[in-house]
């Protein structure tokens, strides 16, 4: 709790108090938390002088700011047109397989959540997916299992991508 | 390659941005109206996909009499199909950079904004490096102009402008009601210029070469070349900069697999084509030509005969009903809708005239819809339901 205060204050610094600082702090709470707690988003509002519910209805509107508890790495697999016509259902298949989660779920670890999402933009190397902020191309079953091994190995957390 | 098919390939875009200073330079040392007179008889259209005229968007900002103005560059680069904005960002950003600080000494604005769409997080570092550099440079030049990045979170509908601002302003990135338009009341409430990413790097062509270089490619109202994403069942799939007006016939003979049973073109928001229109439709801007003029923001998706109708328009709509803002019933309710139909046809719980009922709802949506989100679902739905009614239904 005093960690995400401490995280609001030093974002409220850096982007200041304005309404139009609202999606920058956001989006700074969930790099750092994964998530937007309702706690995360009352102090918000707080700190901002805006009610807790424009907060909860501006934060729930954008995809990419979640307000659910996520894994440390969040998964996010392409299903736009060219990327299932281009086999993204294997992958997805292969990763549900290899993570033991369904599309919405997280691992018991906190390690993974798996989620799809609308077009990345690389339909010219499709399939693809982001892990974090990370994006990998092409994905074939194989090419996948590959990737997420060696998240598996390295999941003590030494080489967290998300910074 | 059937002889006479050639596509006319254009390389301004990625050329070489190394004399970005003696633009800059070059065109600060011009009088504003010229800047705009030249844009204005190159005939540049907007290329995110509206295709409005980018001299005389200028032109309103330019004559705007507010001392706050922004100038925002727009890289929320969203609808399927399209991926042209990030390579220019990533190959030559400092074009965009440079035109946005032109448009900035042209209508008289001090601050400007890139608008990057969250899924391209990773483009941060780098864009902010050459942001650095640019700004070192206008103050070597004494020129006052500032740019920051603002990262979008993952909402196709805060590419509409009037949402975008919304969504910068710290607000749900829902559309607002046109007019104002932002050349008068934009970002902030104070007027804006906002244009692609693309079209910004076309006026950075248009300063260097003049507007005759530009004016002379592509055809009658849709001038000059544009960027556009090749992907789906081609051999070659990727970003290639082609003269506007081609044939969409010329197009596949170079880009299809051989088997090319249709073309979305224009993303999601856009219309599919089936082989019968190919030769008579052309790739541009609406005008008084003869056939079909197909606009576009680039997307070009390609389907050989593998590829089941039904699954394109399914996977079209749901993204519509993920992204629809929910802010106006006809495109928050049609959206849900127009899925639940299609699926009820193909479950054979409803019958084929279902169809219809649907394709009326899409005209209403297009009619009462208060964005281009929900006016424009209309495109493909129509355009795939009459000319594949029988994969809908069987």
């Amino acid at each position: 709790m005093v960690a995400v205060l401490e995280l609001i204050d030093n974002l409220t610094d850096q982007y200041g108090r304005d309404r139009s600082s609202l999606l920058p702090i956001l989006q700074g709470v969930v790099q750092q938390e994964n998530y937007l707690s309702e706690y995360a988003m009352i102090e918000i509002a707080r700190a901002l002088n805006l009610p807790a519910a424009e907060v909860y209805g501006t934060a729930t509107f954008y995809s990419f700011l979640e307000y659910k508890k996520m894994g440390k790495y969040l998964i996010r697999i392409c299903k736009t047109i060219t990327c299932s016509m281009k086999g993204k259902n294997q992958v997805l298949m292969t990763i549900e397989d290899m993570l033991k989660i369904k599309v919405g779920e997280t691992t018991p670890d906190g390690m993974f959540s798996l989620l799809q999402t609308n077009c990345l933009g690389f339909c010219h190397m499709a399939p693809a997916m982001l892990i974090n902020f990370d994006v990998y191309t092409d994905l074939t079953p194989e090419k996948v299992r590959e990737i997420l091994s060696g998240y598996l190995n390295r999941k003590g957390g030494v080489n967290d991508t998300r910074i | 390659m059937t002889p006479g098919y050639d596509l006319k390939r254009v390389d301004f875009i990625f050329q070489n941005e190394s004399d970005w200073k003696d633009i800059l330079q070059k065109s600060l040392s011009r009088p504003p109206a010229e800047l705009i007179n030249e844009l204005i008889s190159s005939e540049l259209k907007g290329r995110g996909g509206a295709g409005f005229p980018t001299g005389f968007k200028w032109k309103l900002a330019a004559d705007e009499l507010n001392l706050i103005k922004y100038i925002i560059c727009n890289a929320d680069e969203g609808e399927p199909g399209t991926f042209k904005d990030r390579e220019i960002l990533t190959k030559v950003p400092m074009k965009v950079l440079t035109a946005m600080a032109i448009c900035g000494y042209v209508i008289g604005s001090h601050q400007a904004y890139i608008y990057l769409r969250g899924e391209y997080f990773f483009l941060q570092p780098a864009l902010n490096k050459a942001i650095l550099e640019f700004q070192a440079t206008c103050q070597e030049l004494n020129f006052d102009f500032r740019i920051k990045l603002f990262m979008g979170a993952g909402a196709y509908i805060c590419g509409e402008e009037t949402a975008l601002f919304e969504s910068m302003e710290g607000k749900r990135g829902e559309p607002r009601n046109k007019p104002p338009y932002p050349t008068s009341f934009g970002y902030l409430g104070k007027p804006t210029v906002i244009n692609n990413v693309e079209t910004l790097a076309h006026t950075y062509t248009i300063f260097k070469y003049g507007a005759k270089r530009f004016y002379d490619l592509g055809v009658q109202y849709s001038r000059g070349s544009k960027l556009f994403s090749v992907s789906g069942d081609t051999p070659k799939p990727g970003i290639y900069e082609l003269e506007l007006g081609m044939s969409l016939l010329d197009f596949v003979h170079d880009f299809g697999d051989g088997d090319t049973k249709a073309v979305q073109v224009g993303g999601a928001s856009g219309f599919l084509v089936p082989q019968k229109r190919f030769a008579e439709t052309t790739i541009g801007f609406q005008g008084k030509l003869t056939g079909i003029s197909l606009p576009t923001g680039g997307s070009m998706m390609l389907f050989n005969s593998s590829r089941s109708m039904y699954n394109v328009l399914d996977n079209y709509l749901e993204f519509f009903r993920e992204e629809s803002c929910g802010q106006c019933t006809p495109c928050r309710v049609g959206c849900q809708q127009l899925l639940n139909g299609i699926k009820a046809v193909k479950r054979g719980e409803k019958n084929g005239q279902y169809l219809d009922k649907l394709l009326r709802l899409t005209e209403t949506m297009q009619y009462t819809a208060k964005c281009g989100l929900g006016q424009s679902v209309a495109n493909s739905f129509s355009s795939i339901v009459e000319n594949f009614r029988e994969e809908m239904i069987y």
